[in-house]
């Protein structure tokens, strides 16, 4: 069975049509999926609906078996222990270390005073060494965030999703504000954990080049559609084009490239 | 086209000014204030000043009488001010954007807040003396009041401020609420209200030595007494004794938040 699945997902915004229409779609485990289209085509609602950040209007979600969309509070954080979340702008608290922030992946798990004291167990606190160790930070465990370089504190953001001992992992445009070098490095660790520890990835892309070297699938979202389905090799020109629109001249030429390389 | 916005924001400004003219000029004839006499008495009051308002050898016999009661408003000062800063606190998490709980809480911390804001200390102080004749309470709870006012609306400021990001990544980890205010939303804002806190104790001692020449309490009123009997030096030294105490208040908050921010 499926990890995740999407049924005729639709969601208004202020009864506005449609920041997503009628999107259906299913992801397996492991799987590294991006999902490309222009800004405002709802691939950041389509994300959180996963997660229910934002509540779909219609449709069904199902994670791991469960349908997310019936659930009661204390059921949703449970279900969202199951899923990792990085953001564009990294999205941790500043002012405290990389570790507390790490840490702060568990918080799902705890009860209320446990969390409000931040009193975390052993077992906790090595598995965070060891995930910061994997992604290189060993040396900036104890520096505050707003230390960081913007490639650093991504990596500090994956690790609080690692943490969580998630299953799926969604990320909303991780590399949208960062250089080509820390990008890659970001790209990579995210394949590595997918290929690796067998966790689903769901990236929000706006390089289809990136998209097209690093996914086993893309899905192109257009006004809310999902125009395109399928794997990198299957994206022609002309999808390119209903996924972007007619604007797409620059993004014809790095597909170009991929097929001369 | 460019000219006309160049014509209208001269001519808007100069009817500014006309309009301060007006007013300013206005207000001189109706209150019969004389301006050259204003200034000129400056040069009679320095005179005056230096002449008689200074503290002699004699008057620091009343130095054992006078600490107690510089010790008594500073410390009323600051118990007011942290109590107040505790109840603001609360106060501020209900009604901020970002961390209320409903719309309903948020709009009466928010008008708790504005209501008490508006109000100025010495007002407060009056209305209070009529439950609590001249005590140093009436003077503890004008100072608390008018600090929960302030403090509420400062801290509210500053959770605003924190921002969205964090805590909407602490939600998708499956946090709960009071675990994000704890471990996102205190952490980030934290120093910032230290400093609000400090900021307010610093303007209490000052209000609070109005205040007790009203209630009768405090160093406030250890002035007013020296002032009415015609003890001039020793009123002088109570004003520099506050002046001092100010200062040095002000200096140690200055090294805390050098330390904290």
């Amino acid at each position: 069975m499926a990890l995740l699945e999407l049924k005729n997902v639709t969601k208004n915004y202020n009864n506005e049509c449609c920041a997503l229409d009628n999107v259906s779609f299913s992801v397996d485990k492991g799987e590294f999926v991006s999902i490309i289209g222009p800004s405002g085509a709802g691939k950041s609602t389509l994300l959180r609906c996963i997660n229910r950040m934002v509540e779909a209007s219609s449709g069904e979600i199902s994670v791991d078996g469960v349908i997310s969309s019936s659930l009661s509070k204390k059921k949703l954080r449970k279900l969202r222990t199951k899923i990792g979340m990085i953001f564009q702008h990294y999205n941790l608290v500043d002012r405290l270390t990389v570790i507390e922030n790490v840490l702060h992946g568990r918080l799902g798990y705890k009860s209320t005073l446990a969390g409000v004291l931040g009193r975390y167990n052993q077992e906790e606190k090595s598995q965070a060494y060891r995930i910061i160790e994997i992604l290189g930070l060993n040396e900036q465990i104890y520096k505050r965030c707003d230390q960081l370089s913007g490639g650093q504190k991504q990596r500090v953001g994956i690790a609080r999703a690692l943490v969580q001992n998630p299953k799926i992992i969604l990320c909303d445009e991780p590399i949208a504000s960062l250089d080509p070098n820390a990008s890659k490095i970001i790209m990579d660790h995210l394949r590595n954990i997918s290929k690796e520890m067998g966790i689903t990835i769901i990236v929000n892309l706006h390089q289809v080049e990136v998209a097209l070297k690093y996914s086993d699938r893309i899905i192109g979202v257009n006004r809310g559609k999902v125009v395109f389905d399928g794997a990198p090799c299957d994206l022609t020109t002309r999808q390119i084009r209903d996924i972007y629109g007619s604007e797409s001249e620059d993004l014809i030429f790095e597909l170009g490239e991929r097929h001369a390389g | 086209m460019r000219d006309d916005i160049f014509t209208k924001r001269r001519n808007g400004n100069l009817v500014f000014f006309l309009a301060l003219l007006i007013l300013s000029v206005g207000s001189i004839i109706i209150t019969e204030y004389d301006v050259i006499k204003g200034f000129t008495s400056i040069t009679k009051a320095v005179i005056w000043g230096g002449s008689n308002f200074y503290p002699d050898a004699e008057s620091l016999r009343i130095l054992p009488e006078i600490f107690p009661k510089l010790q008594e408003t500073v410390l009323m000062s600051i118990a007011a001010t942290t109590v107040a800063a505790v109840l603001a606190l609360v106060l501020s998490l209900a009604g901020s954007q970002t961390t209320r709980i409903n719309r309903i809480f948020s709009i009466v911390s928010r008008g708790i807040a504005s209501l008490f804001r508006n109000i100025p200390i010495v007002a407060w102080a009056m209305v209070l003396m009529i439950s609590f004749s001249q005590s140093p309470l009436t003077g503890y709870l004008a100072i608390f009041f008018g600090s929960l006012g302030f403090l509420t609306r400062a801290f509210m400021e500053t959770i605003d401020e924190v921002g969205n990001n964090s805590i909407e990544a602490l939600q998708a980890t499956g946090a709960s609420y009071f675990h994000i205010i704890f471990q996102a939303v205190l952490p980030a804002s934290m120093p910032q209200m230290i400093s609000w806190l400090l900021y307010m104790i610093e303007t209490n001692i000052r209000d609070a030595t109005l205040v007790g020449v009203l209630t009768g309490t405090g160093i406030g009123f250890s002035f007013d007494l020296y002032y009415k009997r015609f003890d001039y030096h020793a009123a002088s030294l109570v004003v520099l004794l506050i002046v001092i105490t100010v200062i040095v208040i002000e200096l140690v908050s200055n090294n805390v938040r050098r330390v904290i921010l």
